[in-house]
């Protein structure tokens, strides 16, 4: 391996290790001290976790959030996964009580055609709006007359 | 054309702004409202001790057969005690049965309140640890629900009950028997 390619190693395993210490220090924000069956049922609990939102401070979700509701609803995950449920019996169970609101990833239908739909919507409208405006600029450049022309020559070779 | 679109729309999102703001404080309009999922759905359980008599146990099925209201408070919350005395009102005046659900609370804190401005709650359920909350899909407290006497959840309003809210929502369900509409 050449120095170089010990230099873009070390480079990049520098950037992971940034990148995974930001992701541990995020999950360790908030501790719960509770005792699984399994390694499934934890991984479970996680993803469950960072997947349902917090109703009370609706930009966390259930893992980040100190709110007390969130709290018991974690509670309540734990204990439906304790109790042999599925993970989708569980998402079921929150959806038919909050709702959609309560995922982070709403399943795409009517009422949330405008959630999936609407920043493409603005990418486009954004893009027309640029592209009418860089037309109109084109037609605004001023023609340059012929002796405007060489009076800019003269100057230049100055 | 833009010297006039300009302060126009600056105009419009300001009288925007403004009524919004007029109907958050009226109470019509909530930004953080969650459509509930219960309407037209039969009632959850209630399954939690009596605040006042731990060995009863406050029961849905305690309200069998007639139109009743039940609303989710704790002392913590500045809207339940803005509500508080109209819930008061309803219940002493105009007989409406309502049943408390005590939320994250302390025994002694409801208790002491309840001494102090009256006690509205024909039963009261204490709920330190959202089992009553979670399984009616409450998020934020105060919350109301209409329960007919079919059992049937027919209206919910989250945030602080007024006369105002209570004319426009639910007072019609006591005129009738319930059972028809």
């Amino acid at each position: 391996m050449t120095a170089y390619g010990h230099k873009k190693t070390a480079f990049l395993s520098l950037l992971c290790a940034l990148l995974l210490s930001a992701i541990s220090f995020n999950s360790l924000a908030r501790v719960d001290i509770h005792k699984f069956d399994n390694p499934q049922q934890e991984a479970d609990y996680k993803q469950l976790v960072g997947e349902l939102r917090c109703l009370v401070c609706q930009n966390q979700n259930l893992a980040d959030s100190n709110a007390e509701l969130a709290t018991d609803l974690r509670e309540q995950v734990y204990q439906m996964l304790k109790d042999g449920h599925s993970k989708d019996d569980i998402v079921k169970y929150m959806v038919q009580r909050y709702g959609d609101f309560v995922l982070y990833n709403p399943p795409v239908k009517k009422i949330t055609y405008l959630l999936w739909g609407g920043p493409f919507l603005l990418l486009v409208l954004a893009m027309i709006v640029i592209m009418l405006y860089m037309r109109r600029q084109k037609q605004e450049q001023p023609e340059i007359s012929q002796t405007q022309k060489q009076k800019i020559h003269q100057l230049l070779d100055e | 054309m833009m010297r006039f679109l300009v302060p126009a729309g600056f105009l419009l999102l300001v009288g925007l702004f403004w009524l919004t703001l007029d109907r958050i404080s009226e109470g019509e309009y909530n930004p953080r409202d969650i459509p509930t999922q219960f309407i037209g759905r039969q009632a959850p359980a209630i399954d939690v001790p009596d605040l006042f008599n731990p060995d009863i146990t406050v029961k849905t099925a305690d309200m069998k057969d007639q139109v009743w209201v039940l609303n989710v408070w704790g002392t913590w919350c500045n809207e339940c005690l803005r509500e508080h005395e109209f819930l008061v009102h309803l219940a002493r005046d105009k007989k409406i049965p309502i049943v408390g659900i005590n939320w994250r609370d302390q025994a002694s804190d409801a208790k002491a309140m309840l001494a102090r401005m009256g006690n509205p709650f024909m039963r009261l359920g204490f709920d330190p640890k959202s089992k009553v909350a979670i399984n009616w899909g409450v998020y934020g407290a105060p919350e109301t629900f209409l329960i007919d006497a079919n059992g049937v959840i027919r209206e919910k309003h989250a945030g602080s009950l007024n006369a105002n809210i209570w004319e426009k929502q639910f007072s019609h369900y006591f005129t009738t028997t319930g059972k028809d509409s």
